[in-house]
């Protein structure tokens, strides 16, 4: 199922602050059998977005579409969409089974397959399904369990089972592996991509977690103050951030930040000449990626690194240090093969490509 | 070890003014009943006190006295009363209060106003409200509740309804009063647990429930109550331990002296505490028997209780 938002707006009033604005005229396209993580820091505004899709939280304005059919007004029991909490919401007074299987005992207008008549589920129909999607998120043997009873990566799968219970047209997943602990983690969310790939159905995920949603994604929404800033590929958004913001977001280690100066069109860093043909002369800020740095005198982008301290991490070398004659802080990671520069207290890098934004942060090469 | 010893000792001092008193004041007046409702005779000597010395009685303890009770028709009577008013005021306050906590913690609007209302009968003298209960239950056709059925048009202007009166108010229309007295009178408290218990139910449960399609009935039946169960027990307990105890509410809404339990002959709704009360004086071995037969029912309704919710409490 196709998701498509257009112009969403919520504003969260409040007598004594000003109106904020959780989420400004957001206007996205998701589509359908598609995984897509909302990404972006707290308070950005990607869980109001996924609550409205939920139909939790009314926008203020905008529409939201399923498809073609408009369901901004409809109530999210009838948006046929599964949510995951953040903490998981297992009603703790249910057995596994009895979590997975609530959805279904509330359904009323079951069409049945042979008469074509609307009934509620029969409890054989209802164990079935619940046995199957149990199965398919592995916790069959725990069905009988109290959600107590079970480790934080297991009540997330009967989370994410309850929310596939009913086949829901769309899958929301609310920091989906904020409460799990770092291996966990990087099992869940092949977990998370594997069970996606298996029903196909549209999904949205929200995190903080730039590597997750890296990882997992088909497509990424990275947002800042309830804007959407891009929406790509994650590799892409990677490889070509549309502003200083995308670009400080994405990517561990973070991308190295150098400041710069356009004088008569050519970029002066260091007080020497980096790139030309610039149009507009001023301050901007020059963003490289740890590994866009290597040793190569040959290149026609070169940078004087005063290096602090080296860590040797296997494959790569790092190098902690700061651009001589300035105060930029820089973390550069080159191929162990230049080892014997470990040694030098200032090392000369050639850059292999760099990003330039202007002082209001938009990219301008 | 020697941090642990200064400790239990600093913590038995802290205690003992506790302790002293609940050994006068709780422990002693319950092995004095056990006492006394084992002795057969018992006079009461001027200036004694209610207690063994100082008062004459058979010296060889026997069951005399739980007999005498259980053959007497006003404790028959008293018991049959009590467990009535139980029975149907316990369960049913639960349930209004209940229903109305859920609909006031949903509301907005005068959210303030309404909880303020209903607290209000909680910080109000006991025997007041009795009184005004008695204004409006009067048994003349100026009485609020008879001009109320008047203009609803439920009973002729000329046949008010005896509510309370001692001249001829039928048993089913003082139990009318009572109900309704128990019920108000208690409301407060069980909203007020009930709202707690409400408040630290986690709201995304609601959402979740909302997703799941789960109507207005369904979350209530199968969420709301089941997580305010620990609140539902305690006030189960409390209120029929309170029910059972019952007494000042019923004299004070008939207001003709402490031993008038309303009717001609003024034991209509008399109660085991009632009973207990009233022949103290005159009977203190019999009194002491109605109390421990009391004690004891009060004592196997709140075990069944508790065997009951260790399958049903989801804490």
């Amino acid at each position: 199922m196709e998701v498509k938002l257009k112009g969403l707006t919520k504003i969260f009033t409040s007598k004594k602050a000003e109106p904020v604005y959780a989420v400004n005229a957001m206007d996205l396209d998701v589509p359908s059998g598609k995984l897509v993580g909302l990404l972006g820091p707290s308070g950005c505004g990607k869980s109001t977005t996924l609550y409205m899709i939920a139909g939790l939280h009314r926008p203020n304005e905008g529409r939201i579409f399923f498809g073609d059919s408009d369901v901004t007004d409809i109530p999210p029991e009838n948006r046929g969409i599964g949510l995951v909490f953040q903490n998981y919401a297992l009603y703790p007074h249910f057995s596994v089974k009895q979590n997975i299987m609530f959805p279904l005992e509330n359904v009323k207008d079951y069409e049945d397959p042979k008469t074509k008549e609307r009934r509620r589920y029969t409890k054989a129909e209802m164990e079935a399904i619940v046995f199957k999607t149990a199965k398919l998120v592995d916790i069959e043997m725990l069905l009988e369990r109290k959600p107590k009873q079970l480790s934080g990566g297991q009540q997330q799968r009967v989370a994410i089972a309850r929310a596939l219970a009913k086949s829901p047209r769309v899958l929301l997943l609310d920091e989906p592996l904020s409460n799990l602990d770092a291996r966990l983690r990087l099992q869940t969310r092949e977990e998370i991509k594997r069970i996606q790939r298996e029903t196909g159905v549209t999904t949205i995920f929200v995190t903080h977690d730039q590597e997750e949603a890296m990882s997992i994604s088909d497509f990424i929404v990275v947002m800042d103050h309830g804007v959407v800033q891009q929406v790509d590929e994650p590799q892409k958004v990677y490889d070509n951030p549309i502003n200083l913001f995308v670009a400080k977001f994405l990517g561990s280690p973070a991308i190295n930040i150098l400041d710069g100066e356009i004088v008569k069109g050519t970029l002066m860093v260091q007080g020497k000449p980096f790139d030309k043909g610039y149009q507009t002369d001023g301050p901007v800020k020059i963003g490289i990626r740890p590994e866009h740095f290597t040793i190569d005198p040959k290149r026609p982008q070169q940078l004087s690194v005063d290096v602090e301290f080296v860590e040797h991490i296997g494959r790569d070398i790092s190098f902690v240090g700061k651009a001589t004659d300035t105060t930029n802080k820089l973390r550069i990671i080159v191929s162990s093969d230049f080892r014997e520069h470990a040694q030098r207290s200032t090392v000369q890098f050639g850059i292999k490509n760099f990003f330039v934004f202007n002082p209001s942060g938009a990219r301008i090469k | 070890m020697l941090e642990h010893k200064r400790d239990g000792w600093k913590a038995t001092i802290a205690l003992f003014p506790a302790f002293i008193l609940l050994t006068i004041f709780i422990l002693f007046p319950i092995v004095n009943t056990v006492l006394l409702s084992f002795m057969d005779n018992f006079a009461w000597a001027p200036g004694a006190g209610l207690w063994l010395f100082g008062n004459t009685f058979d010296l060889f303890p026997s069951l005399g006295n739980y007999l005498a009770v259980l053959s007497d028709p006003t404790f028959i009577d008293a018991l049959w009363n009590t467990i009535l008013l139980v029975i149907i005021s316990v369960p049913l306050s639960i349930i209004v209060s209940l229903l109305i906590a859920v609909a006031l913690y949903n509301i907005k609007a005068l959210k303030g106003f309404f909880q303020t209302i209903f607290f209000l009968p909680y910080v109000t003298n006991g025997i007041a409200l009795g009184m005004v209960f008695n204004v409006i239950f009067s048994k003349y056709d100026t009485g609020l509740m008879n001009q109320i059925l008047i203009s609803l048009g439920l009973i002729a202007s000329d046949s008010p309804i005896n509510w309370v009166g001692a001249d001829g108010a039928t048993k089913l229309a003082m139990a009318v009063v009572l109900i309704v007295y128990f019920l108000w009178n208690g409301l407060a408290f069980k909203i007020l647990v009930f709202m707690s218990g409400l408040a630290s139910i986690d709201r995304q449960y609601y959402d979740a429930a909302r997703i799941d399609g789960a109507d207005r009935k369904t979350i209530f039946n199968r969420i709301t109550v089941p997580l305010l169960s620990p609140q539902i027990l305690y006030i189960t307990i409390t209120s029929f331990i309170g029910a059972f105890k019952v007494y000042a509410s019923v004299i004070s809404i008939f207001g003709r002296g402490p031993f008038n339990f309303g009717g001609s002959t003024g034991l209509t709704w008399v109660t085991v505490v009632g009973y207990v009360y009233r022949d103290m004086r005159t009977d203190t071995g019999r009194a002491a028997a109605g109390s421990i037969v009391l004690l004891l029912i009060i004592l196997v309704i709140t075990a069944a209780q508790f065997a009951i919710s260790k399958k049903r409490i989801h804490y």
